[in-house]
């Protein structure tokens, strides 16, 4: 068996008297696409925050490729292969779009020797890289446009964008499609999927919306107070009856897979 | 941005080129305003650096001060006055004791890193002010400067001498900053101020890049203040380390704003010539105009002086 | 031990003082998150109001004894109109920008204000000391001193509880506190803030101008009066806390303490010790010694 890509082991966070995490027991292979659910304040984000390095776990461990990251700094876990998005964008408003994913360029660029962080940002190889970004992400339209003034979704895939500048081997999405409209949900986890795909990055996304957990994750982790209380394919974990009464809601049972709808 | 062409190295080059010939020809007077301007506007050079970066120092007039007291004691306890000397000492002393205190100030952003430098200055100010060997608050005279063996010949030629030095000064950290504002860390100004998380998990330490930028202001304060010194012909505190000192060039910072390296000798240059008229004829209202003038900035130009220029530029071109 | 009581009164009394001219910057700092630069001059306009009126009283030929009203009609006076002017006229278009730019523009105003008092006041010191000199001297632990120092002590005393009373009893006070524990929520809750936010910075305005105003008959009322004040006051403010009231009066105490020890041992440190205290407060603790609670904000 092929070592695992990401691996928690009996990974605890309590904040005082409050466990937000507990025994969490996780391994992650390789170009798996998983999705992470679970009722707000379950342990999602707090799990997010523990591999990407924000949080200290109070006990446990997290290995990267065998690697043990537990504790580290998230810009060196960023250094190491993971990246993550933000639930809520974090960009660089004054900056313009193109400009967020330059700086994010040269940022990568300046951890790889002395001196690196002083070469010139506006080169011809990076504006190239840059152009490849946008048109992969579909915001090329949005290039010279300052990143505050920019809809919610476009936000969402330069957060995006810049989390893959690094060319990360694992990424970690908190809520991609969070604030942006049902229509368009799918559109950008397509554009977003794609992408991804074709890097052959390792994906975990935190995500309330289950028909996109459906749709495009091979692996489901349900989280509940603070402990996995499923980790399974998509079509048995959303039909397990301590998911759906935990986290979806005996009303929101899966829809379109010819499991019994559960309406009241 | 669109690439727009970037004139600022040939236009800095000319300005000073200009600025040094012209600096022969110009009444004494006229020549020791721009001599105080052009050394205050190298220690707001380094303050645009970190107001870029969403940062305001209080105190740096500590570095200011430290520069311009090492070359007067090089002179006054070591009877050194070799320009090649003291100004390199000063700005290396500067930079120094900023590399040290940055790991402290690093840490703190807003109010706090205005008010913990403010306290750093103030310490300095305090021990000043209670040592007689160093002045107290009457301070002590710089030695007469010295260029590789030549002695200080009558006043104005020195004057002059000083001045061409500290165009090339000047000259070359403008052309030093200009390109580090262009690199990656150049740029890890702006987006510092914007967005630090974003910074951190993209992999780039913040308060390393904040140390960073806190020394090389340091520096150029230190340099700055060393010539001032030299052109005052005396050091005191109340003239170098007040915190009133360390408004001033906060002031300077503001009024010149963060657009462009020249913006710090335009804003300098601007204040010094106000300054200099409106105590001659409004002694009394100086303060006033500073502060009408700081609150206009900050309500209606909060690029500062050097916007309003880039606005009429941009029109002249479209014409 | 005669030098010790010494040390302790000057200690208490340079201790009042701070804590005179510093609580009406942590009331307006707690409140409205504001460090207001112009403090300085408020103190200074106090100063010179008191000063100008106590010298119209005595020339009026009144008696020494009521020129003390004259201190409370200046520091009212200065502190209502003042700082309501200020507030309503500058405070409140900055009510959600950045703090260092608020700073700035209080910093202006204090420039403004400090040359404004040279156009109406002229550059010529006042000299107010009737209210001392009525007040006579004393002597205590080997020294004479003057009575009217000593009285420092038991005003600063009187507004430490007057206010700390006013804070945690009063529905006024309550009314403070929510709004420098949760601005947002207050709002939501019906609390008209604004009308908060002017009276708070009337009362910080009222307390900096009584520490002039009460501080004048001790010292030459002269230009730059206020300079010095600034810093010392935002030292107390920050060591005992922003926002704090109790945290002022101790690092006042702390302040003064320390600065009346140095005066007496090592005068060689004796202004070099109070910034040293401040940056190694904030160093340690930079949130002061006694603020109040923040909710973190993710």
């Amino acid at each position: 068996m092929t070592q695992p890509l990401l691996e928690a082991r009996r990974l605890n966070k309590s904040f005082g008297a409050v466990t937000a995490a507990r025994d969490i027991d996780v391994a992650v292979a390789a170009h798996e696409v998983v999705g992470i659910i679970g009722a707000n304040g379950a342990g999602k984000t707090t799990f997010v925050n523990m591999v990407t390095g924000w949080l200290k776990p109070s006990a446990g461990r997290i290995l990267f490729a065998g690697q043990d990251i537990t504790g580290r700094a998230p810009r060196d876990i960023t250094r190491l292969g993971i990246c993550r998005s933000f639930q809520v964008a974090q960009v660089f408003q004054t900056a313009t779009v193109a400009d967020n994913l330059l700086i994010a360029l040269g940022i990568a660029e300046a951890g790889t020797g002395a001196g690196s962080g002083l070469r010139r940002l506006r080169r011809p190889d990076l504006a190239a890289r840059v152009d490849a970004l946008l048109a992969r992400y579909r915001i090329a339209d949005y290039r010279d446009q300052r990143a505050v003034t920019l809809p919610q979704g476009v936000r969402k895939l330069l957060d995006i964008a810049m989390a893959m500048v690094a060319a990360p081997r694992l990424l970690l999405l908190d809520e991609p499609t969070s604030g942006i409209s049902s229509e368009e949900k799918f559109e950008l986890m397509d554009i977003v999927m794609a992408a991804l795909r074709e890097d052959g990055v390792t994906v975990l996304f935190v995500e309330h919306d289950m028909e996109i957990v459906d749709r495009y994750v091979g692996r489901v982790l349900a989280f509940y107070q603070g402990e996995i209380i499923c980790d399974a394919p998509p079509l048995q974990a959303l039909a397990d009856p301590r998911v759906k009464e935990f986290v979806i809601g005996e009303e929101h049972s899966s829809s379109g897979q010819g499991v019994g709808n559960a309406h009241r | 941005m669109a690439a727009a062409r970037d004139w600022t190295v040939a236009g800095v080059t000319a300005g000073f080129a200009a600025a040094a010939g012209l600096g022969l020809l110009l009444p004494d007077w006229l020549m020791n305003l721009t001599v105080v301007a052009f050394a205050r506007a190298l220690a707001v050079l380094g303050l645009m650096v970190l107001w870029r970066t969403g940062l305001v120092s209080f105190g740096h007039a500590l570095y200011y001060g430290l520069g311009a007291y090492t070359v007067a004691l090089l002179g006054k306890q070591f009877g050194i006055s070799e320009i090649l000397v003291t100004l390199p000492a000063a700005t290396l002393l500067a930079t120094a004791v900023g590399f040290l205190i940055g790991f402290i100030v690093r840490r703190y952003r807003g109010i706090f890193f205005a008010m913990l430098n403010l306290a750093f200055s103030m310490v300095l100010y305090g021990i000043l002010v209670k040592t007689e060997a160093l002045g107290s608050t009457d301070g002590f005279n710089v030695h007469p400067p010295s260029l590789l063996g030549y002695g200080p010949g009558d006043a104005g030629i020195t004057l002059r001498g000083i001045f061409v030095l500290l165009c090339a000064a000047a000259w070359a950290a403008a052309i030093l900053v200009h390109r580090y504002l262009q690199s990656t860390l150049g740029h890890l100004t702006t987006a510092i101020r914007d967005n630090e998380i974003r910074v951190e998990y993209l992999g780039y330490s913040v308060i390393r890049a904040i140390h960073g930028k806190y020394v090389m202001s340091a520096a150029l304060a230190g340099l700055g203040g060393g010539f001032l010194a030299i052109a005052l012909g005396q050091v005191d505190p109340d003239s170098m380390v007040n915190w009133t000192i360390s408004g001033e060039l906060v002031f300077v910072t503001i009024l010149a704003g963060p657009g462009s390296v020249a913006a710090p000798f335009v804003g300098s240059m601007v204040y010094e010539l106000i300054r200099s008229y409106a105590f001659e004829w409004l002694p009394h209202a100086w303060q006033l105009i500073v502060g009408v003038t700081l609150l206009g900035i900050i309500f209606f130009l909060p690029g500062g002086v050097w916007s309003l220029l880039a606005r009429v530029a941009r029109r002249g071109e479209a014409a | 031990m005669e030098a010790a009581v010494t040390t302790l009164l000057d200690g208490l009394v340079f201790s009042s003082y701070l804590f005179l001219v510093s609580v009406g910057l942590t009331i307006i700092f707690g409140v409205m998150k504001i460090l207001n630069v112009a403090h300085g001059s408020l103190y200074a306009w106090g100063a010179y109001t008191s000063a100008w009126l106590i010298g119209v009283w005595a020339e009026a030929g009144l008696a020494d004894a009521g020129s003390f009203l004259m201190i409370a009609v200046a520091a009212i006076a200065v502190g209502g109109v003042l700082g309501f002017v200020l507030e309503r006229g500058l405070i409140r278009f900055m009510y959600a920008r950045d703090e260092v730019i608020v700073v700035l523009a209080t910093f202006a105003t204090f420039l403004i204000l400090e040359d404004v008092i040279l156009l109406v006041f002229g550059v010529d010191p006042y000299f107010a000391y009737q209210p001392m000199a009525y007040l006579g001297s004393a002597e205590i632990g080997g020294t004479l001193r003057d009575v009217y120092s000593l009285t420092l002590i038991g005003l600063a005393a009187v507004i430490g509880v007057v206010l700390w009373v006013g804070l945690t009893r009063t529905r006024w006070g309550k009314l403070l506190a929510a709004v420098i524990h949760d601005r947002e929520l207050s709002v939501a809750m019906g609390i008209d803030v604004t009308r908060v936010y002017v009276l708070t910075f009337v009362l910080g305005a009222v307390l900096g101008a009584l520490g002039g105003a009460y501080v004048a008959p001790m010292v030459s009322v002269a230009p730059g009066l206020g300079v010095e004040v600034i810093v010392l006051s935002f030292a107390v403010v920050v060591i005992g806390g922003m926002g704090s009231i109790p945290g002022a009066a101790i690092g006042a105490l702390i302040v003064g303490i320390f600065r009346a020890v140095a005066v007496h041992q090592l005068p060689e440190v004796e202004l070099f010790v109070v910034y040293a205290v401040m940056a190694v407060v904030l160093v340690f603790r930079p949130e002061g010694l006694f603020a109040p609670a923040q909710a973190r904000r993710i």
